[in-house]
This record gives structure tokens, C-alpha cells and sequence, in this order.
């Protein structure tokens, strides 16, 4: 049967790579290959998953690289030469081997003001949003996060500006922004305008290219230095 | 964990270090630019003979390649704005294309007419 030869962080900040042989399996995802590692090989490699269908956001993880969905990757589409090296996401303190610590990443969609603030009680009315207009055609192009963080790790403006609020806060935000039915967008668009907000992206696109749902961060980032721009001619803050 | 260039490896990410090296190329030629205008407040003679030692092959490779500097940080300026400022659509690599185009057929220009 054939192998993979696969390198697995072990450890925290510091730490090295452990080499493991793992069968070689057909349609076989970079999950099942950590899965069996501490299933069959190791049973103390720690590592984070959940659903296993790309719709949680736990199981990111940096392949041959780059960061990337686990649970949707094919070994196929990753191997280079019959091997893998599999890491913690970058950007992120790293709690055991392949699991970091995420709470930093989504205090920062707090900080964006990332959560819905809206007017209406229980016992009013819905709020009647027209599919088709073009707040809520904004919003839907980037509705579909599921958090897993692979945006931020593959950003640079995060490696070098540790406070920067990252793509998936941003992106949140801008969802928000686009939101008819949300009242915080004044003190939204200023959180997100300080020089760790939206204007500190260099538009590498890292987030863009390695979103595995094929969001565009950038895109909403873009939204929101336009929005900010608008709100300061206005004097809003 | 810090990512190394396999993470960095998209042709986005080019285009930055693209115009980023431009940029600086070009902010540490322009002391050399005004220092060579500056020479005409010599003189007709000083500036002249600076023109002569211009002519020389080299000089003008030299030229060819702050020709392809500036297009490309022009272009690279241009692309960023067109992002940014205008409807968002999928066209970021179009407007990669077009600038790397746009910047190569400026420098053969250029270079058509050094001959």
C-alpha cells in the first residue's frame, strides 16, 4: 500500500516537526490523515475539528504552506511528492501542536463591533429586506464566513501589526454596514477606521486567495475604506 | 508560527512587492534626477557634459529600466485605485495583466527609440 510521508508540528511557539507514515487512502482529506496520526500512530497530537464538512470553521490548519480547510482538502490536491507538512494557522499563539488559540481572532470581530444591533423588539414587525437590492447584495457576497481563521493567518498586515482587526473582522463589519436593519453603523465605521482598522490592508489579497469559502475580505475591506471616507467628509467622527 | 513565501506566492502578492520596490527604487533615484537639473545652475557647460556622459550604452539600459519602474509603479497605482474606488467585480487579475502589459510595452517603447 502506498504511504504518505507526513511532517506534524509538535509543541507550542517552539517546537519541531515529528514524521509520521500514514496509508495512503483514495479521496483521502488532510482530516483523515491527522485523524489517523492520533487515532493509530500518536493518540497525544492534539488537533481541533468538528463537523468535518466545511461548515464549522475548526479545523483549519497551514499544509504544505499555506493555510487551509482540513476537512475539504484532498491529500491529492496538496502532496507533493507523496508528502505533507502540516502546522498550526500562523498569527495565532499555538496551544499544543496543531491547535491555537483562537480567542484573540474573535475578540477582534467584538472590537469591529461585529455583533447585530438592531431597533426592533420581539413584537414588532420583520423588517422587510428586498433580496435583490444592492445593501443586502453586498452583504450576501461576503454573508458566508464560517470563522475558521484562514484569512488571518495568511494575512501579513497581521504579522506586522498585531493589533490590526484582520479580514474576518472586517469582513463582518461590512456585512453589518450593508445590514438595513442594524443601528451601530456610525460607531461601527469609526471602530473599523483607527490604524488598526480597514485602511492599514496593503491589499496583498492573501485572505482573498486562501478563503476556502472564496469570499473576498479584500473586497469588503475595500467597502469599508470607501464607507470610512465617506463617513469623515460627512463629520460623522 | 510566521508564514514563509509559499503562503506568499500569489500573483497579488507579487504585484505588491512589485510596486513596494518600485516605490523605493524610485524615491532613491530622485535625489539623482534633481542633482542632474541642479547642474544646469552651473552652466550650459556642466549640464552638457552630463548630457554626453548620459549617452553612454549603460546609461541608457539604466534608463530602460527606470522606464519599466515608473510604468509599473504608475500601473500598480492605477490598478489599486481601479480596486478599491471603483464596483467590486472579479477583474483583479485582468487588472494585473493589463498593468504587467502595459509596463512591458512602455519599456520596449522606450527601447525602440534608443535606436
Amino acid at each position: 500500500m502506498a504511504t504518505l510521508r507526513v511532517s506534524v508540528w509538535r509543541g507550542q511557539e517552539s517546537g519541531r516537526f515529528q514524521e509520521f507514515e500514514v496509508p495512503r487512502q483514495e479521496s483521502q482529506s488532510v482530516l483523515d490523515v491527522v485523524t489517523h496520526i492520533q487515532r493509530a500512530l500518536d493518540p497525544t497530537l492534539a488537533y481541533r475539528f468538528s463537523c468535518r464538512v466545511g461548515m464549522c470553521g475548526s479545523c483549519a490548519m497551514t499544509v504544505n504552506g499555506r493555510a487551509r480547510w482540513t476537512c475539504r482538502t484532498h491529500v491529492d490536491k496538496v502532496a507533493v511528492d507523496g508528502r505533507l507538512e502540516i502546522a498550526p494557522l500562523s498569527n495565532l499563539p499555538v496551544v499544543k501542536d496543531l491547535v491555537t488559540d483562537m480567542t484573540l481572532f474573535f475578540d477582534k470581530w467584538a472590537r469591529a463591533r461585529g455583533r447585530f444591533r438592531g431597533a426592533r423588539t420581539r413584537r414588532d414587525d420583520f423588517e422587510r429586506v428586498p433580496p435583490d437590492s444592492a445593501a443586502r447584495r453586498l452583504a450576501d457576497a461576503a454573508i458566508e464566513c464560517i470563522g475558521c481563521g484562514v484569512c488571518y493567518s495568511a494575512c501579513d498586515v497581521v504579522a506586522w501589526n498585531p493589533d490590526y482587526l484582520g479580514p474576518a473582522a472586517l469582513n463582518r463589519a461590512w456585512t453589518l454596514v450593508n445590514d438595513a436593519r442594524d443601528t451601530d453603523n456610525r460607531a461601527r465605521l469609526a471602530a473599523v477606521a483607527g490604524d488598526a482598522g480597514c485602511h492599514a490592508c496593503h491589499t496583498h489579497m492573501s485572505c482573498s486567495e486562501r478563503c476556502p469559502k472564496q469570499l473576498s475580505p479584500t473586497a469588503s475591506i475595500a467597502g469599508l475604506k470607501r464607507a470610512t471616507a465617506l463617513a469623515a467628509l460627512k463629520g460623522e467622527f | 508560527m510566521k508564514n514563509d513565501f509559499r503562503a506568499r506566492n500569489h500573483p497579488a502578492y507579487w504585484a505588491f512587492i512589485v510596486h513596494r520596490v518600485s516605490g523605493v527604487a524610485l524615491a532613491l533615484f530622485l535625489p539623482l534626477h534633481f542633482w542632474a537639473l541642479g547642474q544646469a545652475l552651473h552652466g550650459e557647460a556642466g549640464l552638457e557634459s552630463f548630457l554626453r556622459w548620459s549617452d553612454q550604452p549603460t546609461v541608457k539600459l539604466a534608463e530602460v529600466a527606470l522606464v519599466l519602474l515608473l510604468a509599473a509603479h504608475l500601473t500598480g497605482g492605477l490598478r489599486l485605485l481601479a480596486l478599491e474606488f471603483l464596483a467590486w467585480r472579479d477583474w483583479h487579475k485582468t487588472l494585473l495583466a493589463l498593468a504587467a502589459g502595459i509596463t512591458a510595452a512602455a519599456g520596449l517603447a522606450f527601447l525602440l527609440n534608443l535606436t
